[in-house]
């Protein structure tokens, strides 16, 4: 449980953080709430040799009705997220959602910004966000960018964010009153789901995003363009996984993987549509 | 006299809070980490990440000149410390094998975990940072992590034995020779099931963590360890090194939990000693939550396979026992002896007739050594019995409920013809001291409403019925208060089973109780204060409780085995009594009266038919202490000592009953109710007792749902940490319902039987006869634990032939 040497620098604002982090390279990395990275650099899975700290940089952490969408700011606990009046109003799915993620706890240290930066296929906000078609806004060097989420996630762990960028805010568009459902299969509260769904639908269009079905969270593009064309509740479900490729582990084979992705889906879509 | 007509204080049975409290939950108790110790190098250990394998070469060079760096040792630099090998205290049979294990491995590392060097250096961190500059050449040999496999002997894991099979242990009763073969021949009825006892991890909340302190001039060492047993690892140690036993001093401080994986004496509890006298300097060591994981013993682990026969009412007519015992890749301080803590509980609460046929093989595997977790052989005992009575039941067509009751010990076979309490002895021979089973199943079942809940259950468990509703029993009759010091020798067992306590009332009539049980989150501080407090009439508050440490405690056999109450608690009753006589000849002096006219009550001594003649046993203590007028031949103060060996075992008893429903889309197992009906005999502090059911049947309920320590091929394990190895948390506990029966034991003079595994005890069989009855109707009618959602949908689609 004690990680390998590293040096800590603290970054007072987003444009220090970027340059620090241009300072130090490849080595480096970002530190929000720590709750992925620091385990993993306890395990000594991840060494890096500098961590640079975005914790204090205040003007991150947010969530504001911007007309069209809600914009969070990166580091935005998920215990604000969960609470957020705005959320609770526009985008209910995703303050859900974040009421599931870890424990209490974790919660009130780990960001939303954090989550979906470390780019894990098995944490719940990624594909929340992802299901509800939100863009990330990233900051280098050179300025801000907007990268969707569907263009977001490359690999396991890997994310299209550059090595000098950070990710500084989400933008979540506004349900509009759309019925949603998110469905975390677990066998302790506590833990990564084993498979989850984030789903909602709204006059005939939806978004279906999938936890821990791949090595990046899913869209599951297949349920919503059955659903689009008319397919019933059971048949869109049946398409649940076309777009996933499961891995095995101690809690489940890909073949109940694939299943638990069926079921939950169809459970999802009923939900959604009450 | 027993404690009810003796009772004056009304103190036992109370729900008080527990003393220890405060400083826990507060943060302020001081665990072995917590302590300062100036100057101390700590240990770090290289553990071989491989399953089996010959050491070929290990370069120390690059760790040992890094910064920090005391010292780097190998095994073979420590070859000449050890006067002897790390011990095993149950040599079961005389002909059992087990090889020589030293703190570190020399020639060939036998589980992935197993220690092959050691670091000292001036902090943790450099400790930590050297091990991963230690350069081992290893040689990999295969794994053998598979019971079966094992027995075979395709790979013999310790060359200098030549068989992985450790022993056999066979336990036959038959009232006439082939009395098992001709019952299973005669029989209307016969079920042969098989079981596996998935390898627990004990994972308690503290880790293991040891300093071993050396005093300046003379050779003496103070030992701190996080240890459920400061007096056997004094021993222990003492012979190991080859330190004569009066140098040595074992605290075991705050301990936190430990579910028997701190009944033993460790690598690192020697390797700290060793280097500390070495060195000069106090070396301490923490263990890492995944090193625990790998470091630490494991619990159960064993391949059952019982056989029932019954005749045409479904009453036992003999049981059939075969198990294979896992004990992983050495033998640790009781390894051998956990099977046959369960070999006479495989006919459970029933009467059988002496028809009983039990062998335990017990085997090596490249994996952590096992040893006592949690009930010890008794859990596995009651699952493969309760689950093999559901088959039974299964196989006649008949309430499981009702075919217990046929087959249950009798409340009146525990009693003579007269009516006077003569225990009930069983076909072993060994005699259980008091119980009532009907009573307690009775008591459970109306708290469950069996009856309501069957007929919800016909009404839900329709064919395709998405959620299936299961209700599982366990009847269970637990062995606790280990242990008359005869039986374990006729066991074999190399120690007795007494437990020694000193009463001593202060000149200020205080009271310091001194136990020889060293608790580790019982609450014992809190019980054993209300059982002095109880006998001598003071207040529980006016009571110390002194333990843990052998300098201040120096006789003692430690706490395990849900023994320290019937053992240990009896054994402070025994010294206030003590106390209490040397009193009373002290009172009769002062009230000139002869000792037999008095009466002690609430504290008090008076003689009896005139009551303003007494003295406080306040009084006594203080001229107890002047010594200025006592009668002749007394000695001055007012303390004794008492050692309780127990004549025979307690044997707690009850009735669990759990309710699931099992979603048949998902797999997922989700508990309704579980209601706990136990009865541990009279209760000192009931508060403490439900705390003690709630913990334990949480752990049983985690063997049935979660927890499993899963290897590779290759003999990895792959639950190394606590997102994979799935210990419940508290929401995802259900509500648990705790209700008793009070049966005392009849041989102590507390009537008291123990409580601390009867949970863990009951909870698993429970659990599983539940889901199998939800899915019984799929046809299904086994399942292996855990009944995780991945092997219960996998079940239903096999029962179902893979199509749904």
């Amino acid at each position: 449980m004690i990680p390998a040497a590293f040096d800590y620098k603290r970054a007072g604002s987003a444009e220090e953080a970027i340059s620090l982090i241009g300072q130090y390279g490849d080595e480096a990395k970002f530190l929000a709430g720590g709750h992925s990275l620091i385990p993993l650099m306890k395990l000594r899975l991840a060494q890096p040799t500098v961590l640079v700290d975005i914790g204090r940089v205040k003007d991150l952490s947010y969530v504001r009705d911007a007309g069209d969408h809600v914009a969070i700011g990166a580091l935005t606990r998920h215990m604000d997220v969960e609470k957020s009046p705005v959320l609770a109003q526009h985008a209910p799915l995703l303050a859900h959602a974040a009421s599931h993620v870890g424990d209490a706890q974790v919660r009130h240290r780990g960001t939303i910004g954090g989550s979906i930066a470390h780019a894990d296929p098995a944490s719940d906000l990624p594909a929340t966000t992802l299901a509800l078609g939100a863009t990330y806004v990233v900051q280098g060097p050179k300025g801000k960018r907007d990268i969707a989420a569907r263009d977001f996630y490359k690999g396991f762990l890997e994310s299209a964010l550059a090595a000098d960028e950070m990710l500084v805010e989400i933008k979540v568009p506004k349900m509009n009153g759309a019925g949603w459902s998110f469905q975390k299969f677990n066998r302790r509260a506590q833990d990564w789901a084993i498979v989850g769904v984030a789903a909602w639908r709204n006059n005939g269009t939806s978004g279906v995003a999938l936890v821990n079905m791949g090595s990046t969270p899913v869209l599951a593009s297949a349920v919503s363009s059955a659903l689009s064309s008319g397919a019933s509740i059971a048949d869109a479900a049946s398409h649940a996984a076309d777009d996933a490729e499961p891995q095995g582990d101690l809690n489940a084979s890909v073949e109940y993987r694939t299943h638990l992705a069926k079921v939950l889906v169809r459970r999802a879509l009923e939900e959604a549509s009450k | 006299m027993s404690i009810t007509e003796e009772r004056t204080n009304n103190v036992i049975g109370q729900r008080m809070l527990r003393r220890e409290d405060p400083a826990l939950l507060t943060g302020e108790a001081k665990f072995v980490n917590d302590l300062a110790i100036p100057g101390a190098l700590h240990l770090a250990v290289l553990r071989s990440p491989y399953a089996h394998a010959r050491i070929k070469s290990i370069d120390v060079s690059d760790a040992a000149s890094m910064p920090g760096v005391v010292a780097v040792y190998t095994g073979k630099d420590l070859q000449s410390t050890w006067a002897a090998p790390m011990p095993c205290a149950w040599p079961v049979t005389p002909d059992m094998k087990n090889p020589a294990h030293y703190p570190l491995a020399v020639d060939k590392a036998c589980y992935v975990g197993d220690g092959v060097a050691a670091v000292l250096a001036t902090s943790e961190s450099a400790s930590r940072d050297a091990i991963d500059a230690i350069d081992v050449v290893y040689e990999p040999l295969p794994a053998v992590i598979d019971l079966e496999d094992a027995l075979s002997d395709r790979v013999v894991i310790h060359d200098a034995i030549g068989t992985n099979t450790s022993y056999t242990w066979n336990l036959k009763v038959e009232a006439a020779e082939g009395a098992v073969d001709q019952a299973f021949k005669n029989a209307a009825f016969t079920v042969s099931e098989r079981y596996v006892q998935q390898r627990l991890i004990p994972m308690a909340m503290e880790p293991r963590a040891v300093a071993a302190v050396p005093q300046p001039f003379g050779g003496d060492v103070t030992l701190y360890s996080a240890t459920q047993v400061p007096h056997i690892l004094k021993v222990m140690t003492a012979i190991t090194l080859g330190i004569p036993e009066h140098q040595m001093r074992v605290v075991a401080p705050s301990v936190g939990g430990g579910f028997g994986s701190k009944l033993d004496v460790y690598a690192e509890e020697l390797l700290c000693v060793a280097l500390a006298r070495k060195h000069g300097a106090p070396v301490r060591w923490v263990e890492e939550r995944s090193e625990n994981t790998q470091a630490t013993i494991h619990g159960r682990g064993q391949i059952q396979n019982i056989e029932l026969a019954a005749d045409k009412d479904g009453r036992l007519t003999a049981v059939r026992v075969r198990l294979i015992g896992d004990m992983g890749a050495y033998l640790q301080l009781v390894t051998p002896g956990v099977p046959l803590l369960g070999a006479f509980l495989y006919a459970g609460v029933y009467d059988l007739p002496q028809a009983y046929d039990f062998s335990c093989t017990s085997v090596f595997t490249t994996m952590t050594p096992t040893d006592a977790y949690r009930g010890a052989g008794r859990p596995e005992a009651t699952y493969a019995i309760e689950v093999a009575m559901d088959a039974l039941a299964r196989a006649m067509g008949i309430d499981p409920y009702e075919l217990r009751k046929r087959n249950y010990i009798k409340k009146e076979q525990f009693y003579d013809a007269s009516g006077n309490p003569t225990g009930y002895t069983a076909f072993h021979g060994l005699n259980y001291d008091s119980g009532d089973h009907l009573a307690a199943a009775e008591k459970a079942m109306q708290h469950a409403d069996y009856v309501a809940l069957r007929k919800a259950q016909a009404t839900q468990n329709v064919p395709g019925a998405r959620k299936r509703l299961g209700v599982g029993m366990t009847s269970y009759f637990e062995m606790c208060g280990l242990a008359p010091s005869r039986v374990l020798a006729s066991l074999n067992y190399g120690a007795g089973g007494w437990e020694s306590a000193t009463v001593r009332v202060l000149p200020t009539s205080k009271v310091q109780v001194v136990t020889g049980t060293s608790p580790h989150g019982q609450g014992h501080e809190t019980s054993w204060a209300m059982i002095a407090a109880e006998k001598l009439g003071v207040a529980p508050e006016d009571v110390d409780v002194l333990h843990s440490d052998t300098a201040i405690a120096p006789l003692g056999l430690d706490t395990y085995g849900s023994r320290s109450l019937a053992v240990g608690g009896v054994a402070i009753a025994g010294a206030c009594d003590k106390v209490i006589d040397k009193a009373r000849l002290i009172a009769a002096h002062q009230l000139e009266c002869a000792a037999e006219d008095l009466q002690f009550e609430k504290g008090t001594f008076s003689v009896k038919g005139s009551p303003d003649k007494a003295v406080p046993i306040a009084a006594i203590a203080f001229a107890a202490f002047t010594a200025h007028n006592l009668p002749d031949g007394v000695e001055p103060n007012l303390e004794a000592q008492y050692t309780h060996d127990p004549k025979n075992f307690s044997w707690p008893f009850g009735t669990h009953v759990c309710v699931v429903e099992v979603d048949t889309e998902t797999g997922k197992v989700d508990v309704l109710k579980y209601v706990a009906v136990d009865d541990c005999g009279n209760q000192i502090n009931p508060l403490i007792v439900e705390g003690q059911v709630h913990g334990g049947v949480v752990q049983g309920m985690a063997q049935a749902l979660y927890e499993e320590a899963v290897y590779d091929g290759d003999g990895n394990l792959k639950t190394s940490n606590l997102a994979e190895y799935l210990v419940p948390a508290a929401c995802d506990v259900p509500p648990i319902t705790t209700d008793f029966t009070v049966t005392p034991s009849t041989t102590n003079q507390l009537g008291v039987k123990g409580i601390g595994e009867a949970g863990t005890i009951g909870a698993a069989s429970a659990v599983m006869n539940a889901v199998i009855d939800a899915l019984s109707g799929l046809g299904i009618t086994t399942l292996d634990m855990p009944a995780s959602p991945n092997n219960v949908w996998k079940a239903i689609q096999a029962a179902q032939g893979g199509t749904k």
